[in-house]
């Protein structure tokens, strides 16, 4: 047996092999939202086929749902509540499994699926969304697809896919406190470039990888995308067992047990061979910031932004004279010192408990800077209600943030909300493009907790010190 | 699907990298829960400074390259979101092909869902390409996709496609009609996971 983890849940639903190297995949669970999965329903209505099982089929409403408190199916986008009402027709219609706005269950998919228990280890799961991947920090092997594709899972319960190659990520050794699993990643692709996945299915390890908690795996996996990888997983322990044991689609009784035996053999064999190897010490990496557009463009949070006559390829330079330009920044600016006018705390990457928790931590007892307007909202309805229970809600709305519904919010923009022209803000999203957040919008990616502790400054900084690394 | 076997058209080099799906299609620009109407919206953020006010820096803008129909581009071409949008988009702007050194995963299966034609090319082939067809006055590329090659003027370059994804194309096939041919091993495969993974299963 030289098996991978990524090569057994492939085996696992290996339906046949098909002519020209693809496969056709048993697709477990399809998670639909508002935004591509409406899309994707209504196109499978024009042509008049049916849904193969419509117990495995998910949906929410996170994308374009307005995440102020009263809200409604009204979107500041002019046309939002039509993609929230068609979803809902058609996912009615369809007989799915549906969250809606005021659901308790509702929130962002990727937040939502580990959430319910509908992500389980060693399954595989899709979604016409690019985030999918985060549930490989579960041990699931998720990857995002397009509403053409999310028409043919919906039918036929399969996809047609090329097996990707095996690449292996070691983060070796343990991370400094105030450094989270968002710095890892981070790290990793500033180290080896915004493509450097291409082609490749993760596997993350080493002792700062099975260290972190599962919700801080989801956070490494979740940006895999950005790494342009086709997914990634982890291999599933007794934490990922605990935390999946009593959720609300999980197994129960017997079928607990027998799930149990088969996740414990879901791990690379020990002389299973990788296409790739990189190893990180883990010790070794700072808290980290993006300072341009793509998110490769990452700095430690002690360096300073680096000058584009120094990179040799010609390309990349002019990629990063562009993404200057659009950031308003110039080559040898400190990175803890650049001024914000706006944090943000939420999105897929970064809004768990445990996210809020850590960034509560940085905001206790302190006051935002007078001139940054801060919003922190959670990822799920849950998360939001698990939150308040603790308090947490108090003490983001003492220091100033906004305290929101659960949604995606302002990670992206779809014509709706934004902080305004050109603004530049600390985010704990996981996209810095040009416009993603706004017209003009300034994006620093970083870790929940940096978001925090430059909301109270007004400008880039680390976070204070904590013996936790879950922000 | 509509099948793609050679094309001959406008060239337009836009040879940047990581050229994301939000710049491809903007999130603003998805007013509908429609497929159609997003070809005016193409890189939208780029070719307009604001509502319908040309940028006239902006590559497609410029005369002959207005009606281009294959773009080259820098590597990671449509990296980022999964929306199926861009390649819409794309398609109803009159992009049939597109040259990159790598394309985004999702998007690259994208294009050949929707009968575009994702070429990959070397970065140094690609950038005498792009040379050639900014330096001559007469901008058309010829692809032939059976022998997987594009010429322009005196160049002549094969660019690299998967097998499977050529003859997709080339026959323009439905993905889910294909797969219903299937439809026996699927069954079958199902009613025997149900009973070695029961725990996967929540009917
Ligand atoms: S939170 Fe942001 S990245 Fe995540 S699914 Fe929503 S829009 Fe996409």
């Amino acid at each position: 047996m030289t098996s991978t983890l990524f090569d057994k849940i492939w085996q696992d639903h290996l339906v046949s092999e098909l002519e020209g190297g693809e496969s056709l995949l048993y697709i477990d669970r399809i998670f639909l939202h508002e935004r591509t999965g409406s899309i994707a329903m209504q196109s499978l209505v024009d042509q008049g086929r049916g849904i193969k099982n419509p117990e495995h089929v998910f949906c929410t409403i996170d994308h374009i749902v307005d995440t102020t408190p009263g809200r409604t199916d009204m979107t500041l986008l002019p046309s939002g509540h039509e993609f929230i009402r068609s979803t809902r027709k058609l996912a009615l219609d369809f007989g799915i499994q549906f969250f809606d706005i005021n659901d308790p269950r509702q929130g962002i998919v990727h937040v939502v699926s580990p959430e319910q228990g509908i992500a389980l280890p060693g399954c595989i799961i899709v979604c016409p969304d690019s985030h999918t991947c985060t549930l490989g920090g579960l041990g699931a092997l998720g990857w995002g697809i397009g509403s053409t594709d999310a028409e043919h899972a919906i039918a036929t319960s399969t996809l047609k896919s090329r097996k990707p190659k095996n690449m292996r990520i070691t983060f070796s050794g343990v991370t400094a406190p105030g450094v989270t699993a968002k710095d890892m990643i981070l790290h990793l692709i500033g180290e080896y470039q915004a493509s450097g996945g291409q082609g490749y299915a993760l596997e993350f390890a080493g002792e700062a990888v099975t260290n972190l908690s599962i919700e801080s795996r989801l956070t490494l996996c979740n940006m895999a995308v950005e790494f342009s990888a086709f997914s990634a997983v982890i291999a599933p322990d007794e934490k990922t067992i605990e935390y999946v044991k009593g959720r609300p689609y999980a197994p129960a009784g017997k079928q607990w047990e027998q799930a149990v035996e088969h996740w414990q053999t879901l791990k690379s064999e020990l002389d299973a061979s990788f296409d790739a190897e990189i190893v990180i010490d883990a010790s070794k990496i700072e808290p980290c910031v993006t300072w341009g557009t793509s998110p490769e463009h990452v700095i430690g949070i002690n360096d300073t932004v680096p000058d584009p006559l120094r990179e040799d390829n010609l390309e990349k330079r002019a990629a990063m004279q562009r993404a200057l330009e659009y950031m308003d920044l110039k080559p040898g600016e400190q990175a803890n010192k650049i001024h914000i006018d706006a944090a943000f705390i939420g999105s897929c990457t970064n809004s768990r408990l445990s996210n809020l928790q850590a960034a509560a931590e940085q905001l206790k007892g302190k006051r935002v800077a007078e001139h940054v307007k801060a919003i922190c909202v959670p990822g799920s309805t849950q998360v939001k209600a698990a939150a308040e229970k603790e308090g947490l809600d108090k003490i983001f709305i003492d220091a100033g943030f906004e305290w929101r519904e659960a949604g995606c919010s302002m990670c992206f923009y779809a014509g709706g909300e934004t902080f305004g022209e050109k603004q530049r803000i600390i985010t704990s999203t996981n996209r810095n493009f040009e416009g993603r957040q706004g017209p003009g919008n300034r994006s620093h990616l970083a870790s929940a907790v940096m978001v925090a502790a430059s909301a109270v400054e007004g400008h880039i900084t680390a976070p204070k010190q904590s013996g936790e690394n879950n922000g | 699907m509509d099948k793609f076997t050679d094309h001959f058209g406008l060239t337009a080099p836009l040879m940047r990298i990581n050229i994301d799906t939000d710049a491809i299609i903007p999130s603003k620009r998805m007013r509908s829960v429609s497929k159609h109407g997003l070809g005016p919206s193409a890189f939208y953020n780029w070719r307009f400074h604001e509502e319908n006010v040309e940028n006239p820096e902006f590559v497609l803008n410029q005369a002959p390259y207005r009606d281009a129909s294959i773009l080259l581009s820098g590597k990671n071409f449509g990296c980022g979101s999964s929306r199926e949008h861009a390649v819409w988009a794309l398609k109803e702007f009159g992009i049939k092909t597109i040259i990159a050194p790598s394309f985004g995963t999702i998007f690259y299966k994208n294009c050949i869902r929707n009968g575009i034609l994702p070429a990959t090319l070397g970065e140094k082939e690609l950038e005498q390409l792009a040379e050639s067809v900014a330096n001559s006055g007469d901008k058309h590329s010829m692809i032939d996709l059976e022998k997987k090659i594009i010429s322009h003027g005196s160049l002549e370059f094969s660019f690299e496609i998967v097998e499977t994804d050529q003859k997709t194309l080339l026959a323009g096939l439905d993905p889910i009609t294909q797969t219903l041919l299937h439809a026996k091993s699927i069954d079958e495969f199902i009613s025997q996971d149900r009973s070695s993974r029961k725990w996967a299963h929540l009917d």
